[in-house]
């Protein structure tokens, strides 16, 4: 058993402690939102932020969120970083398959959050984790800018 | 704060109410994006064709046949029925179509099929018909209702208005009355002139759910009492079992069962995080079979030896092999392209539930009635009992028009009580895909005192995958997708000739890759088209344009493209400009110039691309701008990186650390301009990846002076 805070509310799941939370959220909670892209860190889709910071729930075990708040794709539109990248998003057209988005919004969000007006290399730095295979690279870096000026 | 804890009936119950991905959760102007069941949904009033269902209540459904991996077809198809349905976009609802080829067969391929960057071109004027006919019928109806000429009756946003006296009717109030007319055999279509919509840049209509995380994927598909399996299949093509320990699999919590195919092994539990520790314990010995010992090199050789003897003759024009005989200068060169894995972001995955009377299937799938007929197939179930429920796809690029993964998913299904989820881990994708062949092409041209060709021969060798996918269409020998674009060659040369070698080589499965003869054709062509520049010591573009006077559309985008990139302007020393140009069956024209810079280290760096297009009548232009973008980008991770090898009848690679693609710190600068035109609208998913990798491999030899002949440019750089 674990109780783990997602999105807000107390969850208590019986699951193993060394199971990544992308599977417990994904197959256990039911928020589907977190996508599964590789399972080794390489990808970015299944980003999710603990206390804020983007981590990779895929390799990322329960035992490590013990304390924490893990916030999922599901209500990063409740920040204010969130919100801001969701909105970019949608009026830059950002979208093609969509498959990896979550995981680009969530890193985006981070970004934001801790860096109103984040440079090309700090976009660099904190999205090349995260793989589109539609390619949407150039209006992810746009959408983050006018998020940004949105501050 | 709420405390909740789950217990799997209750996660069971809330995801049926999240829904089974019955009906795509798209409702435009809803920003919740919720799934609505189609069990749910009010009888409709008013169907007069398989596209557009109009209920009593208003409600617009139209059904898509076309599915959307990306691509923006969920906003173009709907486009074209709008248009002429005379509804905006925010009034109408999506719906997936289920498989039906009667229904909606693509008529390019006569089944249900989306690829081949042929949406647009097939349903152009049928959907329009499809609009057009409703509003034709409700515009009768309202009439009617009123005793009023129809030709003083205007539609407009769902709402037919009788001008004279400004009376109004809404499609809802019509619907049951126009369902009584006949449907009419003949409607005028709008001039494009007046269109309002198409052409404009409408915004997305799946792109709500995509960011906001509520848009249901295949692998998002949660039903009562589904278990999740994960699979290993063979290593090796037509590998077996030969050991595995069952009981130490089963003996991880939340393991069920193991699935024993002989050529695949399923593990089925819980949730995913146990299959994989229980497939991982099964430690699984294969008996390889005959492919144990193959690797890419043998792969070349067969190649290579089949590639010495002449093909069928795809093109032929004047008497190549007199004229480069006669020639002042002859010049040959061999070119290779790699396997290429797709890796889509969503890997494959089904969840199947086999019953004594019937089987369900979920998935992402680019082909939905062959998704259908395999299930029929393996199950022995008649057809009908087959039901296929459609999802947005996380990403096609041709992947998913093979079944593979269903015939898969169905097979244990049949071994499992209730509904179970098949989903594969990253490595088994990678290694068990349908690739891009590996390609093998002899070029020879001959030219003139002047440096101009009089000759110009192409010798294409690879496997023929229509030959398998869509046999009416391989021809006397003859695979016109594999040869495609290059018996399209634009350039005016005396003499030209295209033959086609078939050649398989059965260690690999193989098929389409956002596109196929063009993703390797192109790069041949163009590639050698420089080395003719070159040799005649001529300007790339120039020397293109010489050679372009009879094709003006083909001209017109070169030359914009190097306009806009500046072409001739001065470089730092190891950086490149190359340029490329591209004419398919797609029907679109493309010429797109590449900046790059090459490091000391032999890396490759990509600043810039500049791409020209003319696809004649756009219907989205943002989403064609998109198309270019994402197909470039896609261009440029498999010209750089991407390969995929064998090593003892295994595939080397198995995620993203080993099949590199790009990523954010390395994307380009992306222009794109489109030339306004009224021809035919052309294909545009798919040749943005095709043009890119001469366009960088030009580049990379304006920048080294290094021709590179093999794809991808990976190391070749380094001993330079």
């Amino acid at each position: 058993m674990a109780t783990l805070n997602i999105n807000g509310r107390d969850v208590t799941v019986d699951v193993p402690t060394d199971m990544p939370i992308l599977w417990v959220l994904r197959d256990v909670v039911g928020l589907t939102g977190t996508k599964f892209g590789c399972g080794m860190a390489l990808c970015g889709a299944c980003t999710v932020q603990l206390d804020g910071q983007p981590i990779r729930s895929c390799v990322t075990p329960v035992a490590a969120a013990a304390g924490k708040k893990i916030t999922t794709i599901e209500a990063i539109g409740e920040t204010p970083a969130g919100k801001k990248v969701q909105q970019a998003w949608l009026d830059l057209e950002v979208v093609q398959c969509g498959y990896c988005q979550s995981g680009q919004i969530m890193s985006a969000s981070a970004l934001l959050a801790k860096n109103a007006h984040p440079s090309d290399a700090d976009i660099d730095g904190a999205m090349s984790g995260n793989i589109c295979r539609c390619g949407t690279y150039p209006r992810i870096r746009a959408a983050i800018k006018q998020a940004a000026k949105g501050a | 704060m709420t405390t909740h804890t789950v217990s799997r009936r209750d996660f069971v119950v809330l995801l049926t109410a999240a829904g089974g991905g019955l009906l795509l959760g798209c409702r435009v102007g809803d920003r919740s994006g919720t799934a609505t069941a189609a069990a749910a949904a009010p009888p409709p009033a008013f169907a007069p064709n398989a596209f557009i269902r109009i209920g009593t209540d208003g409600r617009v459904t139209l059904v898509m046949n076309q599915v959307e991996m990306g691509q923006g077809t969920y906003t173009s198809m709907p486009m074209l029925i709008a248009e002429e349905l005379e509804v905006g976009l925010d009034q109408v609802q999506l719906e997936h179509a289920p498989p039906d080829d009667k229904l909606y067969a693509n008529p390019f391929f006569g089944d249900q099929e989306t690829g081949g960057s042929s949406s647009v071109r097939a349903f152009y004027e049928p959907l329009r018909r499809a609009g057009a006919t409703a509003r034709t019928m409700l515009v009768a109806a309202a009439a009617q209702t009123w005793d009023v000429d129809v030709a003083s009756c205007r539609a407009k946003r769902g709402v037919v208005t009788h001008t004279p006296s400004g009376r109004t009717l809404s499609y809802g109030a019509l619907a049951e009355k126009a369902a009584k007319l006949p449907v009419p055999e003949k409607v005028a279509l709008k001039d494009p002139k007046d269109f309002t919509l198409i052409g404009t840049p409408a915004k997305r209509l799946d792109k709500t759910e995509k960011v906001n995380g509520t848009a249901q994927y295949g692998i998002d598909v949660r039903l009562p009492g589904m278990k999740i399996a994960t699979v290993a299949a063979s290593p090796v093509l037509g590998g077996k079992v030969a050991a595995l320990d069952e009981a130490k699999a089963m003996a991880i919590p939340g393991v069920h069962q193991i699935v024993n195919l002989g050529d695949v092994v399923a593990v089925v539990a819980d949730h995913m995080w146990a299959a994989k520790q229980g497939l991982a314990a099964l430690a699984i010995r294969w008996d390889d079979g005959p492919n144990g010992n193959v690797s890419t090199a043998d792969v070349v050789q067969g190649l290579d030896a089949a590639s010495q003897q002449p093909g069928v003759v795809a093109r032929t024009q004047g008497h190549v092999a007199e004229a480069i005989a006669g020639a002042a200068r002859k010049i040959d060169a061999v070119y290779q392209v790699p396997f290429l894995a797709h890796a889509t972001m969503e890997p494959m995955n089904c969840t199947v539930h086999v019953r004594q009377d019937g089987c369900e299937v979920w998935t992402g799938s680019q082909t939905l009635s062959r998704a259908q007929a395999t299930a029929a197939r393996v199950t022995g179930l008649p057809l009908e009992k087959v039901v296929v429920h459609n999802h947005l796809l996380g990403g096609g690029f041709g992947r998913r028009l093979e079944f593979d993964w269903v015939t898969q998913a169905v097979r244990i299904g049949q071994k499992v009580e209730g509904p179970v989820k098949v989903v594969w881990t990253r490595e088994e994708d990678m290694q068990h895909e349908f690739y891009r062949p590996y390609y093998y092409d002899r070029m020879a041209a001959g030219l003139d005192t002047s440096g101009k060709p009089v000759a110009w021969s192409h010798r294409i060798v690879g496997p023929a995958i229509l030959a398998r996918y869509l046999p009416p269409a391989f021809k006397n020998g003859l695979d016109s997708d594999a040869v495609d674009a290059a018996v399209f060659l634009t350039y005016d040369i005396p003499a030209t000739q295209v033959e086609y070698v078939r050649h398989e080589e059965p260690v690999l499965n193989t098929t389409f890759w956002r596109g196929v003869g063009p993703t390797h054709n192109i790069f041949v062509m163009e590639s050698f088209m420089d080395e003719l520049a070159a040799a005649a010591k001529a300007d790339p573009v120039e020397y293109r344009r010489a050679l372009l006077s009879k094709v003006p559309r083909a001209r017109a985008v070169l030359d914009l493209a190097a306009k806009a990139a500046g072409w001739g302007r001065p470089l730092p020393a190891g950086h490149g400009r190359g340029v490329a140009l591209l004419y398919s069956w797609w029907g679109s024209y493309l010429a797109e110039v590449a900046e790059v810079e090459v490091s000391k280290a032999g890396e490759v760096r990509v600043h810039r691309i500049v791409c020209a297009v003319d696809c004649g009548t756009v219907i989205n232009p943002d989403i064609v701008t998109a198309q270019i973008e994402g197909g470039v980008n896609f261009g440029i991770s498999g010209a750089l990186w991407g390969e995929v090898t064998l090593k003892n009848g295994r595939v080397e690679q198995s995620n993203f650390h080993n099949y590199r693609v790009l990523r954010m710190n390395e994307a380009p600068t992306i222009e794109v301009h489109l030339v306004r035109s009224l021809e035919a609208p052309g294909g545009i998913g798919e040749p943005g990846t095709s043009i890119t990798a001469p366009a960088l491999a030009n580049a990379i030899f304006a920048a080294t002076g290094k021709r590179l002949r093999r794809l991808p440019v990976k190391d070749q750089l380094r001993s330079a």
